[in-house]
């Protein structure tokens, strides 16, 4: 269960004083698909990193699986990201040069997983990610931009978190692959019953999602249920 | 994060540009080498130094005609320059001072010495037989002066290795064979060991003649150059030097200590003197090479500072899936230790070879200590935290988001 209670986030500059987010409120339940979506500079990136816990709001209260991590320090955010959340991004931000698993392990490294342990966790994280076990042993830039964001997909999956949250995960795909990515986390929230929440500008993605939450200039407009969720099977 | 991991890391992040790394690597190890070699050269200078002194016999006291240097006294006339010292004052050392094991008295002067054809100008010595032991020099063929010949003012003579040679010319059986020195001839009837040696003068080329012979026909006075002491105690050198002082004075019937008409060298004194001065050589040759090792401390600072810069999107993505601050900076200072420590390996065995090279080609004693090797090793790894230091804290203080969006 993810609560979000009046947050507001406003950043400030020697001069202007910019609200970012103000007064957000919502719910997400456990094995929710959620789609967030607005233009940009609507505070949809704002919004996803205080929900990734890169950021903390100026005000208000966020409780992440019953705790409220809206006041807290550095190293505590980066010990509830470790364990809760695990990021997808649109730029896939693998690490050049080093092998399909060692991406993958990267985040269990950090939580000093046994290296027996870590890749057989990181097989299952890509198997589940849709990955062809051909390619764990590939470096990851010989891979395809789609493979690549299921690697990272993966690397999200491969410490169990509570929340999956993808910023724009297909924008860097052209359509038919970034379905492919999309039909990975629907899988994902439909056969492992894990909580998803993707940022986006495009309806075409939102629309993938079993629920959206429409956000313009740092507001919730419109929080709905998609009652005509896209569902892909290739 | 666990060390063999922040180990892999390091690694993968090392062979990533090797280039870059094998330069940053490469002003390290000149660094080490350097110091090290420069290290080394100074000790085998210092080494070398200290056994030359150390051959001319063990726990000496020298003393000499000539003022000793006094207080408001600018002119100090050189030693053997004055004749203030005779054979009796030495035999009176001996007799009057129970720490004494054994005394030496000698005479010398340059002299022009021919034998069949050749000649050559080398320092004639008058000694007793006591010489031997004192001056620790070793016979190679014959036998030294008796005490016998000494008595008879016999005219026998025992030469350096160096002198036969420029005598005799090598291969030749030099005992038996006639020298003339200030139209004397006197018979060679030994040779003595080389003892190799430079800096003070080469101890192989000389001649050793009976001192009562050199005193009659030589220099046709009573008096001697050098008295050499040989004291029996290491730890007592200071005790038996101020005896001797004062039973010269004694003899010398001089009553201010400022006024003593000889000097004495301590041989501990010498070797004090030289030891400080090729320390400070050592010291210098160090500080110079510690220039350049900074020099490559400044090219790790660089490369890091480059590798923070270049690498700040996987700074981002490192700390976004839950990597601590810690965790950032220990992997970019354990990258910053692995490169000097990698130089500092290499940089030991250049610096190893630099001074093999000397020692083989150049003749230059050298000597690598442990201490050196470790200075050497502590420094690099020193360099490694101090330089990399800046460097890690700086990545470790990015921003996750600003990081993540860095382009």
């Amino acid at each position: 269960m993810i609560e979000l209670l009046n947050i507001t986030k406003i950043y400030k500059t020697v001069s202007v004083e910019t609200k970012a987010l103000k007064n957000v409120s919502f719910n997400v339940k456990d094995g929710e698909f959620i789609a967030i979506m607005g233009p940009s500079g609507s505070g949809k990136s704002t919004l996803m990193h205080i929900l990734g816990c890169l950021d903390v709001p100026t005000s208000g209260k966020y409780l992440l699986d019953g705790r409220d991590v809206s006041q807290l320090f550095d190293d505590e955010l980066a010990e509830v990201r470790k364990n809760k959340i695990g990021f997808v991004f649109q730029s896939f931000n693998l690490l050049p040069r080093a092998t399909v698993i060692r991406n993958v392990v990267l985040p269990l490294v950090y939580s000093n997983v046994p290296k027996i342990e870590r890749e057989k966790r990181a097989k299952e994280a890509l198997f589940n990610a849709g990955l062809e076990e051909s390619h764990f042993n590939h470096l990851s830039n010989q891979l395809s931009g789609g493979q690549m964001q299921r690697v990272a997909i993966a690397r999200a999956l491969v410490n169990n978190p509570f929340l999956i949250l993808a910023d724009e995960p297909t924008g860097n795909l052209d359509s038919k692959t970034g379905e492919i990515v999309l039909e990975a986390f629907q899988k994902l929230n439909f056969k492992q019953k894990r909580t998803v929440i993707i940022i986006t500008h495009e309806f075409y993605v939102a629309e993938h999602a079993r629920r959206i939450i429409h956000i313009r200039d740092g507001s919730i407009i419109k929080d709905e249920i998609n009652h005509h969720q896209r569902i892909i099977k290739l | 994060m666990k060390l063999s991991d922040l180990l892999r890391e390091t690694y993968s992040a090392i062979s990533m540009n090797k280039v870059r790394s094998g330069l940053t690597i490469l002003g390290i190890v000149i660094g080490i080498g350097s110091v090290v070699a420069m290290i080394s050269i100074g000790q085998g200078a210092q080494g070398e130094i200290e056994a030359n002194i150390e051959s001319i016999g063990s726990n000496l006291i020298m003393i000499m005609p000539g003022m000793q240097a006094g207080v408001g006294t600018q002119v100090r006339s050189g030693w053997g320059a004055a004749q203030t010292l005779t054979q009796e004052d030495a035999e009176a050392i001996l007799e009057n001072i129970s720490l004494v094991a054994a005394v030496s008295p000698e005479i010398s002067k340059r002299y022009q010495v021919t034998a069949k054809g050749t000649n050559t100008n080398t320092s004639v010595i008058g000694v007793t037989s006591s010489y031997p032991a004192v001056k620790n020099r070793e016979l190679e063929i014959g036998s030294f002066i008796s005490d016998q010949q000494l008595k008879n003012l016999s005219k026998v003579a025992v030469l350096g290795p160096t002198t036969r040679d420029d005598l005799f010319g090598e291969g030749v059986y030099p005992l038996g064979q006639k020298i003339r020195i200030n139209k004397v001839d006197f018979i060679v009837i030994g040779v003595v060991k080389s003892k190799g040696g430079t800096g003070f003068g080469s101890q192989d080329d000389m001649i050793f003649i009976p001192l009562s012979t050199a005193q009659r026909f030589l220099s046709g006075d009573k008096y001697v150059t050098t008295i050499n002491a040989q004291i029996k105690d290491q730890n007592l050198m200071t005790l038996a030097q101020q005896q001797i002082t004062f039973l010269l004075l004694e003899r010398h019937n001089i009553f201010d200590p400022q006024m003593a008409d000889f000097s004495i060298l301590n041989q501990s004194d010498i070797v004090e003197a030289a030891s400080s001065v090729t320390n400070t050589f050592t010291i210098l040759l160090a500080a110079i090479a510690g220039i350049s090792l900074i020099v490559g401390g400044i090219g790790i600072m660089n490369m890091m500072l480059t590798t923070v810069t270049e690498r700040t999107r996987e700074i981002g993505l490192r700390k976004s899936v839950g990597a601590k601050n810690k965790d950032i900076s220990s992997q970019f200072l354990t990258e910053a230790i692995i490169l000097t420590f990698i130089g500092g390996v290499i940089g030991v065995i250049l610096g190893w070879l630099i001074s093999f090279v000397m020692t083989k080609f150049f003749d230059i004693t050298t000597v690598i200590s442990v201490f050196s090797i470790l200075l050497a090793f502590s420094v690099s790894a020193a360099i490694g935290i101090i330089f990399g230091y800046y460097p890690a804290h700086r990545a470790s203080l990015l921003n996750p988001i600003e990081a993540l969006r860095y382009e």
